[in-house]
């Protein structure tokens, strides 16, 4: 066995852990019902998956899987969940077996399209004799910075991002619309700060 | 504050929160050049803040960073997107455009460099301060998040 083999069959194994952790972490999110533990466990699997993604040499992928998966997602569903009551219901019936066999059904369907797929890191695929070759032959000259995906975010599909900075800022926008701007809380905990002090004042003075 | 048994996690997070938000402006800096930019940079920012008003209250994270200042930011953001937009059509160039800003000849890497980098800053203002204002629009509907309510 060559060196490169022993790199692939431990890559191959880091890969196989990986994914039956994130396969044991969505069973697991599925059939609990206290949702902090489903929060929680959402962000453990972000950050698995941002692992495998580093496993997979897509480190920009895997950077933002960290920060907005398991960082703001989290963090957000932390305040949307103490807006709610603790646990789902727990299904039964039908609504049990149907969502189960789409799963199911959807799952094979991928599987299947897996089969043309070309293998990974394959010289050959269209992704590495296309478009990406262009790219990385015609950031540094026309460009002149190292990082090939802030140049073809920022620059070559600046007009994408755009349109990505416009659905968060309008989701930012539809919250605060329909929940308020935030600032009752503070009001109200101005207000209760002003009473007991006020309160203080009262006993001190009598 | 008396019979406080957070008082781990507060040190701790008084030391890490600066680190979290200076990290922040590490990955938005080095976006040319190591993963990242302003889009993660912006979460990460945004994180330093929520993370602050999970452990000492919201109503202490909003007299730092006002709810009102959080989506001046959004906005302002958005706004330095499209100007820089703005700003290539003005110089006779398309809609981001980055190589017209300036007029230069082919070959010069001024203009790409600067929309970048501008565009980025337009990314960081707006995804940082949009977070803020979805955590603050659900946060802000409890007072205050007592122990027992996790």
């Amino acid at each position: 066995m060559t060196g490169f083999e022993g790199a692939t069959l431990a890559i191959d194994l880091l890969n196989i852990t990986l994914l039956t952790i994130l396969f044991v972490i969505a069973i697991a999110i599925a059939r609990l019902r206290s949702l902090f533990a489903i929060v929680m466990l959402s962000g453990i699997y972000s950050l698995v998956s941002a692992t495998w993604f580093v496993a997979l040499d897509a480190v920009d992928v895997a950077f933002t899987e960290a920060a907005v998966g398991a960082g703001i997602s989290t963090a957000l569903f932390l305040g949307a969940m103490v807006l709610t009551s603790r646990t789902a219901k727990a299904e039964k019936g039908a609504t049990k077996i149907v969502p189960l066999l789409v799963v199911i059904a959807t799952g094979a369907i991928l599987i299947y399209a897996t089969i043309d797929l070309p293998g990974f890191g394959d010289p050959t695929s269209p992704a590495n004799t296309g478009v990406g070759v262009d790219f990385i032959e015609r950031t540094y000259p026309e460009i002149a910075i190292p990082n090939i995906v802030t140049a073809v975010l920022a620059s070559y599909r600046g007009f994408d991002t755009l349109g990505e900075v416009g659905v968060v800022f309008a989701a930012g926008l539809a919250v605060s619309l329909l929940l308020g701007f935030g600032e009752r809380s503070l009001g109200a905990s101005v207000r209760r700060e002003d009473r007991v002090a006020s309160l203080k004042k009262d006993e001190e003075e009598s | 504050m008396k019979g406080d048994h957070h008082v781990i996690l507060r040190v701790v997070a008084k030391a890490l929160i600066p680190v979290i938000a200076i990290y922040g402006f590490y990955v938005h800096f080095h976006g040319e050049y190591s993963p990242g930019g302003g889009f993660q940079a912006g979460v990460i920012l945004a994180v330093s803040v929520i993370l602050y008003s999970l452990i000492f209250g919201i109503a202490p994270a909003m007299r730092a960073i006002t709810p009102g200042f959080a989506r001046f930011i959004a906005g302002l953001g958005f706004i330095i997107y499209i100007g820089v937009g703005v700003w290539a059509l003005a110089m006779g160039g398309n809609f981001l455009d980055y190589d017209a800003l300036f007029r230069e000849e082919p070959g010069g890497h001024l203009g790409q460099h600067t929309g970048i980098i501008v565009i980025e800053i337009g990314v960081l203002f707006a995804v940082a301060g949009s977070m803020v204002t979805i955590f603050y629009a659900f946060a802000g509907r409890v007072s205050e998040i007592r122990d027992e309510d996790w």
